[in-house]
C-alpha cells in the first residue's frame, strides 16, 4: 500500500474519511494496433469505496478498467505500457502472474454473462479453479455466502440447480456479482454494469454496490452521470483517451476545473 | 405519368420474368426427385428381395452369404463390420478432432489457424480410393509390424484411415460451435482468475456441447457410408466379429463387390445389395436427422 | 453518526488461493498436445503423398499417360482412364452446374417462405450427407434399367452430377447470401426486374463464391469411385470412345456418351486390387495423378476463398 498518497472522501456530510491508495495507474498508455486508445494515464484508487469512471463512448474508460485485471491481454492486438501498481506492485510486470492477479480482482461485465450452467455451478465455478474449498460442504457454504451477498440467495434458494441463465437480466447480473465475490477478490471492477438492465433492477445493484463497498474496493464505469453521482465517492471523467480530471464526485460534478469536464456535466456533448 | 415500355413490351417482361423463375423452380425441385428417385429404387428393390427373404430373417439370420449355392441373407455381419470399421474411426478421429478444435479456436494464434484449418480441409479432398490405397500398402505393414499377426485385410487399419479422413469433418464442426460460444463467457472465465485451458474445458466445451456432439455424429454418418477404403483395406468377406484385427465387409464394401461381379438384373443377390442399400440409407439419415437436430439446438441457445 | 461502517477491519480475512504453477503447467503441456494433435491429420497427409510419390513416381512417363492398361504392369498406362475422366466430367459440369446454380438462386432470390421450399432446403441438406455408393445404386437401379442408358459415359456423368448437386446449391446460397441487399436495392430502385437485379448484379457479386463451389464439386466427382463402380462401370477398357468430331457433316458425334468407359479412381482401384508390387507402382502412380489433380483443384477453391474473406469487406 502506498502510504504518501492519501484520499479524502466525502461517505457523508460533515465527515471527512482518510484511505489509502489501492489503485495506482502511472503513465498508462493502451494501443489497438496502430490506434491509441489510452493516453497516458495517471490516477489513483482509493482502497474501499467506489470509485466512477465517466467520458462519452469511446473515451477510453472501458479500456482503463480492463488495464486493472489485464483483460486487455485477450485481445491480440493490445498493447499496453505504463505501470499498474496494486498494493505497491506493478501488475504489468512480466512477473505478475494473471491467473493469481484476477483472482484477487473481480469483474462484472455490461451485458449478464452467467455461463449456461447451474446457479450453484455458477457460484462455484471459481472456488473450484482456485481450490478455494476443501470440502463440498465448504464449497456450498461459499456459494450460500456469496448469493447472500449478492442479495439473490432469498430468491434462488429453492433453485440453486436450475440454470443461471434462465434468470431475469437483474437477477443474472447479481448471479455474476455473487460468482466474482466468491472468489474473495479485493477489487471488483463493474464495466457498466446496468446498461442492459430496468430502473428498478439498476436500484437493487446500486444498493448491492453501496453494501459491498464496506469491504471491496469497486471500480465502475458508467455511461450514467446520475449513476455515479448516486454511488460512487471519487468520480473520474474520461475523454477522447485522455483522463482529464479526478476528484471527489461532488467536486467533479458541481465544481470541475476543466471545460471539457464543465461541458460534458452540463450535457454539452456526450 | 407516361410509361416508357408499351404496354407489349410490359408484357414481353412479365412473361419472360414468369419463363425464368420456374425453370429456377424446376432447378430446385430436381433435387427433391434425386431424394424421391433414391428412396423409390432403393424400396421397388428390397421390396422384391423382401418377398424371398422375409424381413425378420434379414434382421436376425447370422450368416450373409448371398454368392453361395444356399444363400443366406442376415445383415448382422455386414452391420457388425460397419460397426467395427466406424468406432475405430471415432477412436481416431473424436480425440483427434476435438483436441485440434479446443486448440484452434482457443490457443492457436489468427496465423497458424489461417493456415492449418485450410490443409487440414485438404485432407477431404483426397479420393477415398487413395486412402484405401494408403490403408492397404501403407498402414496395415506398419501395422502389422506393432500387432502380430495382424492379416493383410482387417478392419484396423481402414478404420484408422477413414478416421484420418474425417478428421476434418469433426474438427472443423466443433470449432465452429466453440467460436459460436459468446466471448462475454471467456470473459467472465478469464476474469475470475481462469487459465485459457480451465475456460476452454470448463466453459467453452460445456457450452459448446451439442455443436461437438453434432459433429461427431456427422463423422459417424461418413465413417458409416465410407466406401473404397474398407472395400480395398478391409476385405469383403462378411465376418461376425466384433475383432477389428480381423477381416471383415461392411454394407458398403459388400455392394462393391457384388457390382465388380456381373449379376443379372432382377435376381436376388442383386436385389440384396438394394436392401443392404436401403438399411445404409436409413442408417446414415438417421444420423444426419440427429445431427441437424443438435446443430439446430446450439443456434436456439445463443 | 457513522455513515458507513468502515470499522471493518482493513485486512478482511481471505483464503489463501492455491499456488498457480500446476495450472500454469498443464496449460502448456495442452498446447503442445493440442498442436501435436492438429498436426496428426497434416502428418497423415504428408505421408500419404510420401507414399505416393515413392512407389508411384518411377512409373510416371509420357508412355504412362499415352497407353492403354494390359495385363502387362510395365507397359499399362492410363490413356483409357484420363480421357474418360475428362469426358464424364464434361458431362457431370454440364448437368450439375446449371441445376445446381440455378436451384441455388431458386432458393435464396426467389423461394417464399412454404412449405415446400422448407421441403426443398431439408432435403437439400440430407442429399449432401448421403453416402456415394447410395447414388451407385440409384443410377444402376433406375438410369443403367430404368432408363436404359446402359454403363455409359453418360449415366455416370449424370450420376456424379447428381452426387455434387447439393455441394453446388449449398456454395451458390452461401455466395449470394454474402450479396448486401443495398445492392439489390440500388438495381431495384432504377426499375430492373428480379431477373435482371440477379443476372447483372447478384450472380457476377457472388460468382467467386459459386466458383469455389463449383469446383469443390468437381473435385469430388473426380475421386469418386464407388457410384462408378455400382454402375459396373470396373471393365477392362482398351479403347478410345467414339470422337466427337466427324469427318461427315456434321462434324459433331455425340455418340462417345453411350459409350463404356474407364475412369482414374477406377483404374486406380483396379490395380490395387491385384496382387503384385508391379500393380500396386501403377495404382499408385494413377493415384499421384488423381491425388494431385484433386487437391490442386481444392488448392484453387480454398485460396479463391481465402482471396474472397479478405476482399469481402462490405
Amino acid at each position: 500500500m502506498d502510504a504518501q498518497v492519501k484520499f479524502s472522501l466525502r461517505d457523508a456530510p460533515h465527515e471527512m474519511i482518510e484511505r489509502a491508495v489501492k489503485v495506482r495507474a502511472e503513465n498508462v498508455n493502451v494501443f489497438y494496433g496502430a490506434k491509441q486508445a489510452l493516453k497516458d494515464v495517471n490516477v489513483g484508487i482509493p482502497e474501499r469505496g467506489v470509485m466512477a469512471f465517466i467520458g462519452p463512448s469511446g473515451c477510453g474508460k472501458t479500456t482503463f478498467l480492463r488495464c486493472i485485471n489485464r483483460m486487455n491481454d485477450t485481445i491480440a492486438i493490445a498493447k499496453v505500457t505504463g505501470r499498474i501498481v496494486i498494493d505497491g506492485e506493478n501488475i504489468n510486470d512480466r512477473k505478475v502472474d494473471v491467473v493469481e492477479l484476477r483472482s484477487r480482482i473481480g469483474m462484472v461485465f455490461q451485458k449478464p454473462n452467467p455461463f449456461p450452467k447451474s446457479i450453484f455451478e455458477n457460484v462455484a465455478y471459481g472456488p473450484r479453479i482456485h481450490g478455494l474449498a476443501t470440502s463440498k460442504s465448504a464449497l456450498e457454504e461459499i456459494v450460500v455466502s456469496s448469493l447472500k451477498r449478492a442479495g439473490l440467495f432469498d430468491e434462488v434458494k429453492e433453485r440453486l440447480h436450475d440454470a443461471g441463465t434462465g434468470l431475469s437480466g437483474g437477477q443474472q447480473q447479481r448471479l455474476c456479482i455473487a460468482r466474482a465475490i466468491a472468489v474473495e477478490p479485493e477489487i471488483i471492477l463493474m464495466d457498466e454494469p446496468c446498461s442492459a438492465l430496468d430502473p428498478i433492477a439498476t436500484a437493487r445493484i446500486e444498493e448491492l454496490m453501496e453494501e459491498l463497498a464496506k469491504i471491496y474496493t469497486i471500480v465502475i464505469v458508467t455511461h450514467s452521470m446520475q449513476q455515479a453521482a448516486r454511488v460512487s465517492q471519487r468520480t473520474a471523467f474520461f475523454h477522447l483517451g485522455n483522463l482529464v480530471e479526478d476528484g471527489p464526485t461532488d467536486v467533479i460534478f458541481n465544481n470541475p476545473k476543466d471545460k471539457r469536464t464543465q461541458d460534458y456535466i452540463t450535457g454539452r456533448f456526450g | 405519368m407516361a410509361s416508357r415500355l408499351s404496354a407489349a413490351q410490359r408484357r414481353r417482361i412479365r412473361i419472360r420474368e414468369r419463363i425464368i423463375e420456374s425453370a429456377l423452380f424446376l432447378a430446385a425441385t430436381s433435387s427433391v426427385l434425386v431424394t424421391g428417385g433414391i428412396v423409390f429404387v432403393l424400396l421397388y428393390e428390397s421390396a422384391a428381395f423382401f418377398e424371398h427373404v422375409p424381413v425378420i430373417t434379414f434382421l436376425t439370420d447370422t450368416v450373409w452369404t448371398p454368392l453361395f449355392a444356399d444363400p443366406r441373407y442376415g445383415i448382422m455381419p455386414l452391420l457388425c463390420g460397419t460397426l467395427v470399421s466406424t468406432l475405430v474411426a471415432l477412436a481416431v478421429a473424436a480425440p483427434l478432432g476435438l483436441t485440434a478444435a479446443l486448440y484452434l479456436s482457443e490457443f492457436a494464434g489468427p496465423r497458424v489457424r489461417e493456415f492449418i484449418k485450410p490443409t487440414l480441409e485438404l485432407l477431404s479432398g483426397v479420393p477415398t480410393v487413395v486412402y484405401g490405397f494408403f490403408a492397404l500398402l501403407f498402414v496395415t505393414p506398419i501395422l502389422q509390424k506393432i500387432v502380430p499377426g495382424l492379416p493383410g485385410f482387417n478392419m484396423l487399419s481402414a478404420g484408422i484411415v477413414i478416421g484420418i479422413m474425417i478428421i476434418p469433418y469433426v474438427a472443423s464442426l466443433s470449432e465452429d460451435a466453440m467460436r459460436a460460444v459468446p466471448q462475454g463467457l471467456r470473459d467472465a472465465s478469464y476474469g475470475l482468475g481462469a487459465t485459457k485451458l480451465e475456460t476452454a474445458v470448463k466453459v467453452v466445451l460445456p457450452a459448446a456441447t451439442s455443436g461437438v456432439a453434432a459433429a461427431f455424429v456427422l463423422g459417424i454418418s461418413r465413417a458409416v457410408g465410407e466406401t473404397m477404403i474398407v472395400a480395398i483395406a478391409a476385405g469383403t468377406q462378411p465376418n461376425l466379429t466384433l475383432d477389428p484385427r480381423e477381416p471383415a465387409a461392411t454394407i458398403t464394401a459388400f455392394i462393391v463387390q457384388v457390382a465388380l461381379g456381373d449379376l443379372p438384373h432382377g435376381s436376388l443377390p442383386y436385389q440384396s445389395i438394394f436392401a443392404a442399400g436401403l438399411m445404409l440409407f436409413l442408417l446414415t439419415l438417421a444420423f444426419n436427422i440427429f445431427s441437424f437436430w443438435l446443430r439446430a439446438r446450439y443456434r436456439e441457445v445463443y | 453518526m457513522t455513515a458507513i461502517d468502515i470499522g471493518v477491519p482493513r485486512g478482511v480475512p481471505r483464503k489463501r488461493h492455491a499456488p498457480t504453477a500446476r495450472r500454469h503447467r498443464r496449460e502448456r503441456i495442452f498446447k503442445v498436445v493440442g498442436l501435436l494433435a492438429t498436426l496428426v491429420g497434416l502428418v497423415a497427409l504428408g505421408a500419404l503423398l510420401f507414399d505416393l510419390a515413392y512407389s508411384g513416381l518411377p512409373r510416371l512417363s509420357w508412355d504412362f499417360f499415352l497407353n492403354f492398361p494390359s495385363r502387362r504392369a510395365n507397359i499399362a498406362g492410363i490413356l483409357s482412364a484420363w480421357v474418360g475422366s475428362l469426358l464424364v466430367i464434361l458431362v457431370t459440369g454440364a448437368i450439375g452446374i446449371p441445376l445446381g446454380v440455378a436451384a441455388g438462386i431458386y432458393l435464396e432470390e426467389y423461394a417464399r417462405k412454404n412449405l415446400l421450399t422448407n421441403i426443398i432446403e431439408i432435403n437439400v441438406s440430407n442429399l449432401a450427407g448421403v453416402p456415394s455408393i447410395i447414388y451407385g445404386l440409384l443410377a444402376l437401379g433406375l438410369f443403367v434399367y430404368g432408363f436404359g442408358t446402359g454403363r455409359s459415359i453418360f449415366t455416370a456423368g449424370l450420376t456424379l452430377a447428381l452426387l455434387i448437386l447439393p455441394i453446388i446449391i449449398v456454395a451458390t446460397r452461401e455466395a449470394i447470401r454474402a450479396v448486401p441487399d443495398s445492392l439489390r436495392e440500388a438495381a431495384l430502385g432504377l426499375g430492373a426486374t428480379k431477373w435482371q437485379v440477379t443476372r447483372d448484379h447478384v450472380l457476377p457479386a457472388a460468382m467467386p463464391g459459386v466458383l469455389t463451389g463449383v469446383i469443390i464439386g468437381v473435385s469430388r466427382a473426380l475421386g469418386e469411385t464407388a457410384p462408378l463402380i455400382t454402375i459396373g462401370a470396373l471393365t477392362f477398357i482398351a479403347f478410345l470412345p467414339t470422337p466427337p468430331i466427324t469427318s461427315e457433316p456434321p462434324f459433331i458425334s455425340f455418340q462417345w456418351l453411350w459409350d463404356g468407359f474407364t475412369v482414374l479412381p477406377i483404374q486406380a482401384f483396379n490395380w490395387v486390387s491385384r496382387p503384385g508390387d508391379d500393380f500396386h507402382a501403377n495404382a499408385a502412380a494413377a493415384g499421384l495423378v488423381l491425388v494431385l489433380l484433386t487437391l490442386g483443384l481444392n488448392g484453387i477453391a480454398i485460396y479463391l476463398r481465402y482471396r474472397l474473406r479478405k476482399k469481402l469487406q462490405w
